[in-house]
């Protein structure tokens, strides 16, 4: 996939300059999107992008790739709006095929006390802009025919918050449509050139120690996910983050169509159904923290039962392949994003289980933060020094799982 | 197959028979006392190596007790080999 992307984007691979104006470490969404923007909307392109592998080999290669508002928290939602937004008009801006598709997501209730949290939930994301409505069983299943609305007898489905613009992308075509537009306007993108120190200039950051040599840089940013405390470390910082890994996996193509995303809470899992039609279901983390990329099979096993509740139909699937990212969980399930008190050094992490949706905004925000000086008011919630200031953004309920 | 941990009253049982138990060290260079209490409340050490933690078994014999373990490869490190 990569060789074919690289020769259909003629990308020229330039070698690092002695110094920057800005430095990105890690070619994941968040990091692209960063110089994308940076590059796009600010005209800044002295810029590098650092990574230890290859491009979109984090998370951001390897996620469910859903993209939604639907949030628990004012700030949320009107942040993860924008990202919604920005998705739908970036095939056009990229000139690429992200095969970005609307589909809606469902949100199921299986429980009085869960349709009370479905209902507040429409309530509260409509009123802060993006578009949810609480709907009953009837049309529940007329948007989703596959449902046992019975819930295999245990789990009946007594209402969903619906979604419309829940939608999917493919994550790689989105990683490399960044990287491209970056790259063709200047900004370069360093593959297989891990960062391995930071160069500290008195209490300031000033720049980068790489594979390939010492790189001085006017900004430093980090964003390179689950290995967040690493680098943060190195600048003398300890981060309210810890990793864990999280799993999904595809079955075989399932010969109808299965239109909507559909997730419940009280089940603990998630589904939607791929352009090659096979299906995709990711679940909650794997509760020790941990860097390992091992999947493990009573993961499949233990989403295969509580999916089949719901999905019987997926007991003549079989599942194809399974995989690992690790996640960089922050305490109160939001992101971090900004300024970290020491200066030269920016942070974009706490994206979980949940920031692929977030890249383009995240993106956005980051590069205006470092062009203008300014923290933008979409990000000024998410700063790190929410901590220290009894200001955290509990969100757990909604960024959950995806 | 999931991660076991080795209860030592128990054996080796699935990770989610177990609460884990991170140990926080709050760094002696961190003197301000307001940051000590922030750093116990919310910073890990989110170490990518060998750690030691201890675990709940929730499940089972509800004891507590210490392991070492890599987080990089979710190996259980025996005490003999540090
Ligand atoms: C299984 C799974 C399912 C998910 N599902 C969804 C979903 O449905 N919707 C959603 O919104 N989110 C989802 N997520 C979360 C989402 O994938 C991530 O939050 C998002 O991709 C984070 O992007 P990033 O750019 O911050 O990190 P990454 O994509 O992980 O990029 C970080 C990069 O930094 C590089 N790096 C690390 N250390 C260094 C170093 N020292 N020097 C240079 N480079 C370095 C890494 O190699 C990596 O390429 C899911 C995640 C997983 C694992
Ligand atoms: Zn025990």
């Amino acid at each position: 996939m990569n060789e074919f992307v690289e020769r259909q984007m003629k990308l020229t691979w330039r070698p690092p300059k002695k110094s920057y104006d800005v430095v990105i470490v890690g070619a994941g969404g968040h990091g692209l999107a960063t110089a994308y923007y940076l590059a796009t909307r600010h005209r800044i392109t002295n810029v590098a992008v650092f990574e230890r592998g290859y491009i979109g080999g984090g998370n951001s290669g390897r996620n469910t790739t859903i993209i939604r508002a639907n949030y628990g928290i004012p700030a949320a939602v009107r942040f993860y709006q924008r990202s919604v937004d920005l998705y739908r008009g970036l095939e056009q801006e990229t000139d690429r095929w992200l095969m970005h598709q609307q589909k809606g997501i469902l949100w199921m209730a299986h429980s009085e006390a869960a349709v009370r949290t479905e209902r507040m939930r429409a309530k509260l994301n409509t009123e802060f802009g993006a578009q949810t409505q609480f709907i009953g069983p009837r049309q529940v299943q007329e948007l989703c025919p596959q449902l046992d609305m019975s819930g295999g007898g245990r789990w009946p489905v007594l209402g969903a918050s619906y979604h419309p613009q829940g939608a999917t992308a493919r994550h790689d075509r989105v990683v490399w449509a960044l990287a491209e537009g970056a790259m063709e306007r200047g900004a370069h993108v360093h593959q297989n050139t891990p960062v391995e120190g930071l160069i500290l200039d008195g209490e300031r950051v000033a720049g980068v120690r790489t594979a390939a040599g010492d790189v001085a840089a006017g900004a430093v940013v980090s964003a390179v996910g689950g290995h967040v405390s690493r680098i943060a470390a190195m600048a003398g910082l300890r981060l309210p983050i810890r990793t864990h890994r999280l799993q999904a996996f595809v079955t075989n193509h399932y010969r109808q169509q299965f239109g909507p995303i559909v997730a419940s809470s009280e089940l603990f899992f998630y589904a939607s159904q791929t352009a090659r039609g096979e299906m995709l279901l990711g679940a909650e983390i794997d509760p020790q923290p941990s860097f390992s990329y091992r999947s493990s099979h009573d993961f499949v096993q233990d989403v295969c039962r509580r999916a089949l509740c719901l999905l019987p139909f997926m007991g003549n699937l079989r599942v194809l392949r399974q995989w690992t990212g690790v996640c960089d969980m922050s305490p109160d399930y939001s992101p971090i994003m900004g300024r970290t008190g020491v200066d030269g050094f920016y942070l974009t992490t706490g994206w979980g289980t949940w920031g692929f949706k977030a890249i383009p905004a995240g993106g956005e925000q980051m590069a205006e933060l470092i062009a203008t000086g300014e923290v933008p008011e979409l990000i000024a919630p998410f700063g790190l020094d929410r901590f220290a200031r009894d200001r955290t953004m509990a969100d757990r309920g909604s960024a959950g799982t995806h | 197959m999931s991660l076991r941990i080795p209860c030592p009253i128990c054996g080796d049982r699935s990770v989610h028979e177990f609460v884990h138990g991170e140990i926080r060290r709050v760094p002696d260079h961190v003197t301000d006392p307001d940051e000590r209490d922030l750093d116990f409340a919310f910073h890990h050490d989110n170490e990518e190596g060998v750690v030691t933690e201890r675990w709940f078994h929730a499940q089972g014999c509800r004891r507590w007790f210490e392991i070492r373990r890599d987080t990089t490869t979710d190996r259980i490190v025996e005490p003999s080999e540090s």
